[in-house]
């Protein structure tokens, strides 16, 4: 497997990376032709050395508060290898993983995936469609057929099987971790500490599961002996989002392999690449040929025939609430496969006056701003007591300012750009909305570079609860922060939201604590942090954020069925 | 309907056995206490021998009162509010555990070989079966470590209600001879991936993989104090833990009688949590609907496995009517098959028991057998010139009232009862003080289910014996322990339940 495929290339004063299709990236020289506010900070000068810390700062507040004895991984270079030629950029197969085999598209048809940084093309990919889905759900069924390989596996050795893949995943992490920021844009140093510390860690998590995902001996009434069995639910559809290409994947794949099940999984086809080298790893861990099936393509061709496959068990979507729509009511009109959704979101951070200030601000930014804003959990309503309104939105816009956008390949940079044009156009209608509907516009408001999708960081201040942006999921780096008085109001704005994914609240009160997290209707509360993330703990969405749970245990039951067996014995006894 | 085990099937099939090592050093024969090695504090040394040849392998630092003193203090500061071990997230427990993994299946062939050596098992079981147990336990448990959850409780009022699973803290653990390495496994995976600081103290007969697992401890990264390893004999360095008062739990595998010592001494001390793995009878009980081939297999090896020297023995097999001669006949043949001799050596099915003093209560317990009037169809005496070997024995016409059927023999010695009806076995099964395991074999549903609720014990085989696995808890019924181990029972035993509640404004559901 060659990892340092990838060329960067040595230009006229900026470096340049390269591929068969031509300059991939141009890096931005330091004091770079970046529009805005970063562009002013990253020209400050000294003192501004490259901030691991401030890398490991957002991977620790996100999965990690601070682990002793672990050794936290070095930021290694970037594994993109030197030379002043353009090279072919990558050296593993760009085609659809079906029984741990290659295939083109059966319509031979490809498509092209973007260098958000740039908008140039990286490279082209197969583009599968419905004939490929059935392709794959052939394979999948022949893996999950009883008596197969897969079917009569160990329960711990399906869970060695997932360690081993996390091996692999740590051993090429930092290629890993290239690729990610190469085709979706989010900065290098958050690739490679936070995401794929996350993914190899949520698949270690799952592997412990394996053989431990209890059924039960039931009591029943009568001269009965009776139990469950967990079943694996069969072929799953899993459709994954772009925000977070490798996380998600390994999200899907964890619970439904530890449990047993075969996937035909459809990556998004703005982000491709790091799911399709993922195969090859799934592969070199030794699942049987057939479990795991992976088509790039789209929503309304490839997604389609997924969520409407008559052979499908079960379909996991993570994407937009309408498209959300879309996959639970083609599973009622086939086959009711059963079906799981993480959706949007419009999150409420609730920052009481007796909080934190520092803390506050700080977590409400990163709330927001991490991963260009394009998290489906960002804390798009900061509702703020009246009596530190001012302090906390003038302070917001301060470090709002102070973000750094800019090549994600620059260990400087805080922020890369969105992930394609119709992200950025989207975003910047929504920052026209607000102007329109009467928001403050405190910062930002506009695309931040000549070209690739960079928007500046955004604030508005003075935002009401009628103005879409606060009611619409903007999936950018654009902040609303809205004013209140009292708990009991600030209870009832936080949920008058057709979401209910992720919520937080600042303060130093037990009371309020306890009382502002039982009231609020979202899956996942935060108190006095945001963003914190771990295998361990269940997400999804209350209301229209999604319907089941994703990691932890109750991540489980989205992926077996429970076979009740009952036994008629001769005589009951206690 | 494919059999388990046929082609195809892609679990690790056994790895291939490689030759055991020739020239065996013993590197580690101190006390191992904060990640170093330490002399004992008497000065005094105590020799290993080799059962299978009665000749010293080494001397090993005798560890005593001092030297567990000195071990839980070591613990106790490990455990310490805010040290790196309490403070360590869970899920790295977990790594840290699957990195020990990583490291015992790296030096298989030296633990194994050391295995052999040491407490005489067969090096083939020693390598297939015991090192790949280990393995898989400290997996097992690595799963587990951040996945030991507490509750929101919904308590009565305006309350908010969690429970917290916290480690226990130091727990002093006490492992047998039969099983050395697999014990120390089945004691010290749980104890870590919930939290707690060990002082194990490894049998006297069989220290020397434990040792050597301080190094690898060590090397995995375990922070100073977590693991700490005496060596020494159970009157000394056991009772030191058993009444200690700064110890917080005592985990014991061995006999019923030194099972009542710990109790005690937890009782008299400072009522220090105990859990307790002793001895057995197990019944071993065999339908004529059986599948006889598979029933006299099973139960053979059920007794025989490493020469008779397992908690779990079924040492009482009760054989049905009109299949009781047959079934004897093909025992005895089977156990006549038998090649003895240097553990280490291919072919070779058995090997020496443990030390002269089993060796000689084996040999007399055969004595009363013969002279209570049991029909000895086989074996019955000592093998060999030197080391710990005895024949393979079988003994039929046993009654329930004989010693041979009522004591735990531990050693190559089976005994063949006959009976009756289902009413009169389950009554014969039950009639002991222990509770260890047992087993039944029938293709009846009916009969298979019955026996499943009916027999007192901690585990019940169906068509099977010895399946044990890191998934499945184990422990005993009645004299035969308390407690559980392995599984995710297991894991209660290692951990303190905390309810904490808060006052709140207002509760909602």
């Amino acid at each position: 497997m060659a990892v340092n495929t990838l060329r960067k290339g040595k230009g006229h004063g900026e470096g340049r990376l390269s591929a068969e299709s031509g300059p991939l990236f141009q890096e931005h020289p330091v004091g770079s032709p970046v529009r805005g506010a970063a562009a002013r900070q990253s020209s400050r000068g000294p003192g501004h050395s490259f901030p691991r810390g401030r890398a490991q700062a957002l991977g620790a507040s996100l999965s990690v508060q601070r682990v002793p004895g672990e050794h936290q991984p070095k930021l290694p270079l970037i594994p993109l290898g030197s030379g002043s030629k353009a090279q072919p950029c990558l050296a593993f197969s760009l085609q659809i993983f079906i029984n741990n085999e290659w295939h083109d598209a059966v319509s031979k048809k490809t498509f092209p995936t973007i260098n958000p940084a740039t908008g140039e093309v990286i490279c082209q990919v197969a583009e599968g469609d419905k004939a490929d889905v059935d392709k794959a759900v052939q394979a999948a069924k022949a893996a999950f057929q009883l008596g197969s390989p897969w079917r009569r596996m160990d329960a711990s050795h399906r869970g060695k099987l997932l360690n081993r893949l996390a091996d692999l995943i740590e051993r090429d992490r930092a290629y890993l971790a290239a690729l990610e920021t190469l085709d979706n844009g989010k900065p290098y140093a958050i690739s490679y500490l936070v995401d794929l510390d996350m993914v190899v860690k949520c698949l270690r998590y799952f592997a412990g599961w394996s053989d431990k995902f209890h059924g039960k001996t039931i009591p029943l009434d009568g001269d009965f002996f009776c139990y469950t069995r967990h079943e694996p639910v069969g072929v799953c559809g899993q459709i994954i989002p772009w925000n977070f290409p490798l996380l998600m994947q390994a999200w899907k794949l964890g619970p439904a392999l530890a449990t047993g099940n075969v996937v035909v999984m459809k990556v998004a086809e703005q982000t491709p690449l790091s799911a399709l080298y993922v195969a090859n790893l799934i592969k070199e861990a030794g699942f049987p040929p057939g479990v795991v099936n992976i088509i790039p393509g789209y929503g309304p061709t490839a997604g389609a025939a997924i969520s409407s496959h008559m052979d499908i068990d079960k379909v996991a979507f993570t994407g937009s609430t309408e498209v959300g729509h879309l996959i639970q009511k083609a599973a009622a009109e086939s086959n009711l496969k059963r079906v799981t959704l993480e959706l949007g979101g419009k999150s409420p951070n609730i920052i009481m006056s007796d909080a934190d200030m520092d803390w506050a601000v700080d977590q409400a930014h990163f709330a927001l701003f991490f991963n260009q804003g394009q998290c489906c959990c960002a804390g798009s309503r900061t509702y703020v007591q009246e009596d530190v309104y001012n302090e906390f939105v003038e302070r917001s816009v301060e470090k709002a300012k102070a973000r750094v956008v800019g090549n994600p390949f620059d260990f400087k940079t805080e922020q890369g750009p969105q992930v394609d044009e119709e992200q950025f156009k989207k975003i910047l209608g929504y920052i026209s909305t607000g102007q329109r509907e009467g928001a403050k516009l405190l910062c930002g408001g506009n695309p931040a570079a000549d070209r690739g999708y960079f928007i500046q960081p955004t604030v508005f201040g003075d935002v009401q609860d009628s103005m879409t942006i606060a009611r619409e999921e903007i999936f950018g780096p654009v902040m609303q922060i809205l004013k209140f008085k009292t708990i009991e109001e600030v209870i009832e704005r936080a949920n008058d939201s057709k979401y209910g994914l992720a919520a937080a609240v600042f303060t130093k009160d037990l009371d309020k604590a306890n009382f502002v997290s039982q009231s609020l209707r979202a899956g996942t509360v935060w108190i006095n942090c945001y963003d914190v993330f771990g295998a361990q703990a269940p997400f999804g969405g209350y209301k229209a954020s999604g319907n089941g749970r994703e990691l932890g245990e109750y991540g489980l039951e989205a992926y077996v069925e429970v076979k009740n067996v009952t036994i008629k014995i001769p005589q009951k006894n206690s | 309907m494919k059999k388990q085990g046929s082609d195809g099937n892609p679990a690790p099939v056994m790895p291939a056995l490689p030759e055991p090592l020739k020239d065996l050093k013993i590197k580690y024969t101190k006390i191992f206490i904060n990640n170093e090695w330490h002399d004992s504090i008497s000065g005094k040394k105590f020799p290993v021998f080799n059962p299978a040849t009665e000749e010293k392998i080494c001397e090993v630092e005798e560890g005593d009162k001092a030297d567990v003193d000195e071990a839980v203090k070591a613990a106790r500061k490990a455990f310490e509010l805010g040290s790196t071990w309490r403070t360590m997230d869970a899920s790295e427990r977990g790594r840290l555990l699957n990195k020990l993994a990583d490291l015992v299946e790296r030096d298989r062939l030296i633990l194994a070989t050391m295995e052999t050596v040491d407490g005489g098992k067969l090096f083939s079981t020693a390598y297939l079966m015991d090192l790949g147990a280990c393995i898989k336990t400290l997996r097992y448990c690595a799963g587990w470590a951040d996945k030991i959850h507490g509750r929101t409780v919904p308590m009565d009022g305006n309350f908010f209600t969690f429970t917290r699973h916290e480690p226990i803290g130091v727990c002093g653990q006490i492992i047998p001879w039969n099983f050395p390495l697999v014990m120390l496994i089945w004691k010290i995976a749980p104890a870590l991936c919930c939290g707690n600081t060990v002082v194990v103290k490894p049998a006297e007969q069989t220290p020397l993989s434990a040792l050597y697992m301080g190094s690898l401890i060590k090397e995995a990264g375990f922070p100073p104090g977590v693991v700490n390893i005496v060596p020494g004999f159970g009157p000394t360095a056991g009772a030191a833990i058993s009444h200690h008062m700064d110890i917080d739990k005592v985990a014991f595998t061995g006999s019923t009688e030194v099972g009542k010592l710990i109790k005690e001494a937890a009782g008299k001390s400072n009522l220090k949590r105990v859990t307790l793995e002793l001895g057995g009878k197990s019944p071993n009980i065999i339908f004529a609907d059986a599948d006889l081939d598979a029933a006299v297999e099973f139960a053979h090896i059920g007794l025989f496995y490493h020469q008779g020297q397992c908690c779990i023995a079924g040492s009482r097999i009760f054989v049905e009517e009109p299949i009781y001669d047959e079934f004897v006949r093909r025992s005895i043949e089977r156990a006549k098959k038998y090649t003895l001799g240097d553990p280490l050596k291919p072919g070779v099915q058995q090997g020496p028991q443990i030390d002269k003093e089993q060796f000689k209560k084996i040999l007399e317990l055969i004595e009363s057998g013969k002279k209570e009037g049991a029909k000895l169809e086989c074996g019955g005496g000592p093998w060999g010139d030197k080391g710990y070997f005895i024949q393979p024995t079988v003994f039929s016409n046993v009654t329930d009232d004989m010693r041979i059927a009522k004591e735990e023999i531990f050693g190559p010695v089976q005994q063949i009862m006959k009976f009756k009806t289902v009413d009169e076995v389950i009554k014969r099964a039950n009639n002991t003080t222990y509770g260890l395991a047992a087993a039944v074999f029938t293709k009846d549903i009916d009969k298979a289910l019955t026996f499943a609720a009916a027999l007192q014990a901690g585990t019940v085989w169906v068509n099977c014996y010895s399946a044990l696995s890191a998934q499945c808890p184990f422990g005993g019924f009645k004299m035969s322990g308390n407690g559980r181990e392995m599984g995710e029972y297991g894991l209660h035993e290692y951990t303190e339940v905390k309810t904490v509640t808060i006052k709140i404004p207002q509760k909602n559901s």
